[in-house]
């Protein structure tokens, strides 16, 4: 497998046109696949994600890819999760309840409020957290219904306001999370891919 | 704070870019995937692409189109014309689309509005209605198909509340009576609508100048879409966005 192969998990409904655009974009070479074990073990995986949150966790069961995803992210395996992508890394969602997540993220999924437009559709701004080190302040491009209300203890992240502050990104270890779409969201966009990127080949120092 | 969008549309004809008045009366204007792309680069903040090809050759060439587009762009591509079915929302999605229009199909059968947003999201769901005043009613439009050849005696705004209730996730509002005419957005009907549905709602047909985009904006759309403003190169996407900020509008910088 080529050092510069991405696995995009195919999650059932998802539009991946855009997600493997973006990532030929940065010169890697996208290969979409719902095979758990390459999944589970790929060097880079992007988990992206329209729809459902129900139907899209019954995909990734049938497939034995929840398990995967599982262990790469206790493995510390770099993965980027996108918009239902993220959600789906939490124990449950409003949007279907009964359904159980992930279970990687302690948060819960709520609707976002009827004070607001929903879907948010459109650009919004993103805060970073103190420590966070792939986000930065900028403008990304957001299409959701539901978002993760708030960064968990122990997670960095960044914050964005529709109606009520939510989470729009969480990150730890190799994992990044992003409730807006990266791929979608321009040259800030395509630059915290590339920050990602870099980071999941080169990997985190170590203490020596 | 979530921002305004402005949205250049590419009207296009069997690959090529062309500008409508009244959807009649074509002219060439240019290739799709410079048009995006240059758009793009100019602070676009979504693109969209409708295809009027009268034919089944030229509708086919659409999905082609869509995917030229989407590799050289980086910021969303919603993309209408034509959509019958839900394997052809899918298609234009599978090619590379964020966002499909669902217009005259959704009228024949508003399900579909609902198994598309069971498939893909409501979020890739677009209601496009053509709006045309009616003759009796000074504060009612009537639903128009079939590109606004064919009256229906569905009313706009509950046409609009009804689709967004079965799954469209926004509303692509155009006004058949000012589209090509370049005299401004029919405002009492984006405001109709705005007020009605809490999906967003993007205003469409008449836009002359950045001024119409403001008063469209203030009417309560969440977004603009113009095409011939942009395409003859009398405005610069840029340019109306400085206008737009500086008439207290919230956009992307």
């Amino acid at each position: 497998m080529s050092p510069r192969e991405t696995v995009i998990v195919r999650t059932g409904s998802a539009n991946l046109a855009s997600v493997s655009a973006g990532i030929e974009r940065l010169g890697m070479i996208p290969r979409i696949s719902e095979d758990a074990s390459l999944v589970a073990r790929a060097g880079l995986v992007v988990l992206p994600g329209v729809g459902a949150f129900g139907p899209a966790m019954a995909h990734l069961h049938e497939r034995g890819l929840d398990n995967a995803i599982r262990s790469r992210v206790e493995s510390n395996r770099p993965l980027l999760a996108i918009c239902l992508g993220m959600q789906l890394l939490c124990d449950s969602s409003e949007e279907s309840p009964g359904a159980r997540g992930l279970g990687i993220v302690p948060g819960l999924v709520v609707k976002l409020p009827a004070s607001v437009r929903v879907p948010q559709m459109g650009w919004n701004t993103i805060q970073p957290s103190g420590n966070a080190s792939l986000l930065q302040e900028s403008f990304m491009y957001f299409a959701n219904s539901f978002a993760i209300s708030q960064i968990p203890a122990g997670w960095e992240g960044a914050t964005t306001t529709h109606g009520v502050a939510f989470a729009s990104a969480l990150e730890r270890g190799a994992l990044l999370a992003c409730q807006f779409h990266p791929e979608l969201s321009g040259q800030a966009g395509l630059a915290l891919l590339r920050r990602w990127v870099e980071r999941s080949i080169i990997g985190e120092p170590q203490p020596c | 704070m979530l921002t305004r969008r402005i949205i250049p549309c590419l009207d296009v004809r069997d690959g090529r870019v062309v500008k409508g008045v009244r959807f009649q009366s074509l002219r060439d204007s240019g290739d799709p995937v410079e048009l995006a792309a240059g758009y793009e680069a100019e602070g676009a903040d979504e693109i969209a692409l409708l295809d009027i090809s009268a034919t089944a050759e030229g509708r086919a060439t659409a999905a082609d189109t869509v995917a030229r587009v989407r590799r050289v762009l980086s910021i969303p591509l919603t993309v209408g014309g034509g959509v019958r079915s839900v394997d052809d929302a899918a298609r234009l999605l599978d090619a590379g689309a964020d966002k499909v229009c669902v217009n005259t199909a959704a009228v024949a059968r508003p399900a579909m509005l609902s198994e598309c947003a069971d498939r893909f999201g409501t979020q890739c769901v677009v209601l496009a209605i053509d709006a045309a005043r009616s003759s009796t009613s000074e504060l009612r439009w009537s639903v128009r198909v079939r590109s606004g050849v064919e009256c229906t005696v569905l009313d706009a705004v509950e046409w609009a509340t009804l689709g967004s209730k079965l799954g469209a996730g926004e509303v692509l509002l155009t006004s058949w009576d000012r589209d090509g005419t370049r005299s401004g957005y029919d405002l009492a009907l984006t405001r109709a609508v705005a007020d009605t549905v809490t999906v967003p709602v993007i205003a469409s047909g008449g836009a002359a100048g950045p001024h119409h985009l403001v008063e469209a904006l203030r009417a309560g759309a969440d977004a603009v879409l113009a095409a011939s403003i942009f395409h003859t190169g009398e405005h610069t996407i840029s340019g109306v966005k400085q206008y737009l900020v500086r008439s207290g509008m919230e956009l992307r910088a």
